[in-house]
């Protein structure tokens, strides 16, 4: 019996990550140094930890509110009130889920119909594609190029719109690029979604890890707090992604459409992660600003270090990505990722991983010590050197 | 120097403070200046004794020493024109004893005295330390274990733990 013939042809046709692939080669090597993760290289500060344990003490075991803790909600809609200066009911516009991922199938899930559309901005985030497709909905990659740092613009999305273009997501802070869009640069996408009725998904996952001016929350613009649904979540700014607990904020609709599958698949968010969510809101804030601050200073460093051995480097304005192009090497991304590997024992991820248009690239993530990263950066120009002349 | 010189400086004590082994050229990449930048830097540094002493922070127990260590509150009288100092400093240059702190408080300083064994330390203090002119009480405490020193938890580490490749 041919078991793979009985798995879905929905889920079939998906194809697996990319990442995964390169991932299978580098667990087989010692002695490897990974910018490839894309993780804080910080554990979780202890005081998030310890509110954890004293949680799980006090007896803190059960259920919560589909919804996620009250308490929670409510420092997430007051925190997002305070930032960006856009506000929420945390009764009724705020769902607490397992981490960005969730709240991002959750949000397909409760839009799509079979066939609609959705335009994607590529390069990005891996699961986007496959959470549209899965939710039954079509992918339409937009393809964002150096040339305009990485942004999407609204010439680019005109030109993939059709009449089944149903919503738009976004990813800025992006990753695998960096790259951040200015309010500017916002407020002609919002226009465009507003002209043409868009829903918008914003991921802004990484929207504390900005580094050049200020964060521009997408829902903060005029007339997008309704037609946004809002992800975000403390995996990159608090150091707590094993934790997984992110959050989706959006009108009432389209909150209780996502609570009503969340509540008939997920349940409910892990209270113990719940409560570390909630003292890292409260509390969190000098341990995330200093974390910010190490790798802001490691993004100066990664760029200076591309750029003197010789490669066109992106100057990163957010997240923790470096996104050179490797294209004057010769190589393509999975063989310039798979021989610098072998030669040097770095591992990084090629950039086709994140979308087609990120051939040509290479993703670093410099969410690792310093003296690591100038040691990659030693180890990496000793490959590049001879294939530059 | 310019606020910023300052502000760079601090930066680089604070990279050194995580480690001392990097070599310049590590360091004047993390700082983006020159490394022999870094080196002038570094000998102004150690003689200006901002960089008072690099040495390594040692699990003695595990290498196999079993030193005795204990920290002594000791009661003092100021002394006119000198205040504290000058009984500190004769306290300061044993060398059994491994930090000496002025405190607020019960008592005036806090000494940390090291031996290879118990009657050692019981000595220093009894024949030496006690014995000090204007020297008016000790209180000795003996460390059961050490946990973390310097910043450093003694024991654990907290490893890397993230899968090498992640989305």
């Amino acid at each position: 019996m041919n078991w793979s013939e009985r798995v879905s042809p929905l889920v079939r046709s998906i194809p697996p990550s990319g990442i995964r692939r390169f991932f299978d080669i580098v667990a087989e090597m010692s002695g490897v140094i990974s910018l490839g993760v894309g993780e804080p290289d910080f554990v979780t500060p202890w005081h998030i930890r310890e509110s954890c344990v004293h949680g799980l003490q006090r007896g803190y075991t059960s259920y919560t509110s589909n919804y996620g803790l009250l308490e929670l909600r409510q420092e997430i809609t007051q925190m997002i009130e305070t930032d960006y200066g856009v506000s929420y009911n945390p009764k009724c516009e705020a769902l607490v889920t397992v981490g960005v991922s969730e709240a991002l199938d959750l949000a397909m899930r409760a839009i799509l119909s079979p066939g609609d559309e959705v335009l994607v901005p590529e390069p990005c985030y891996v699961s986007y594609q496959a959470c549209v497709a899965l939710a039954g909905g079509v992918p339409v990659s937009v393809c964002c190029t150096r040339e305009h740092e990485f942004r999407v613009t609204v010439d680019q999305l005109a030109a993939a719109l059709t009449p089944r273009t149903k919503a738009l997501l976004i990813g800025y802070p992006n990753n695998p690029t960096g790259a951040v869009m200015s309010r500017e640069d916002l407020a002609a996408i919002a226009q465009f979604a507003e002209q043409h009725d868009l829903i918008v998904i914003s991921d802004e996952i990484y929207a504390n890890l900005t580094y050049d001016g200020e964060h521009t929350c997408f829902a903060s613009l005029p007339g997008m707090r309704d037609r946004t649904i809002l992800l975000n979540g403390f995996s990159k700014a608090y150091a707590m992604t094993g934790w997984r607990i992110g959050y989706a904020l959006s009108n009432e609709d389209f909150i209780a459409a996502m609570t009503k599958i969340h509540q008939f698949t997920m349940l409910c968010a892990p209270i113990t992660a719940q409560i570390a969510a909630v003292e890292a809101l409260q509390q969190g804030r000098p341990s995330r600003d200093r974390m910010v601050a190490e790798y802001d200073n490691r993004r100066r460093m990664m760029v200076e270090g591309f750029r003197n051995m010789g490669l066109n480097c992106f100057e990163p304005k957010g997240a923790f990505y470096v996104f050179p192009s490797i294209q004057n090497t010769g190589f393509t991304s999975l063989e310039f990722a798979e021989k610098l590997l072998q030669a040097e024992k770095v591992a990084l991820v090629p950039g086709d991983a994140f979308g087609a248009c990120g051939e040509g690239y290479v993703r670093c993530s410099y969410a690792s010590s310093s003296k690591n990263l100038t040691e990659a950066l030693d180890r990496i120009g000793r490959f590049v050197k001879p294939l530059l002349k | 120097m310019s606020d910023k010189t300052i502000v760079v400086k601090q930066e680089l004590l604070k990279l050194l403070d995580q480690d001392y082994q990097q070599t310049h050229e590590q360091l004047a990449r993390q700082l983006r200046v020159e490394p022999a930048q870094i080196a002038k830097w570094m000998q102004e540094l150690e003689s200006d004794r901002i960089i008072v002493k690099c040495q390594p922070i040692i699990n003695w127990e595990k290498a196999g020493l079993d030193d005795v260590s204990a920290l002594i509150e000791v009661k003092i009288t100021p002394q006119r024109e000198v205040g504290f100092d000058a009984l500190a400093a004769r306290i300061y240059r044993f060398p059994e004893v491994r930090s000496l702190y002025l405190m607020s408080g019960a008592y005036d300083l806090a000494v940390t005295v090291e031996g290879t064994n118990l009657k050692e330390v019981a000595q220093f203090v009894s024949t030496k330390l006690a014995t000090i002119d204007g020297v008016v009480s000790t209180t000795t405490h003996f460390v059961l274990k050490k946990y973390k020193e310097e910043g450093v938890i003694i024991e654990d580490e907290e490893a890397d733990r993230r899968l090498l490749v992640t989305p």
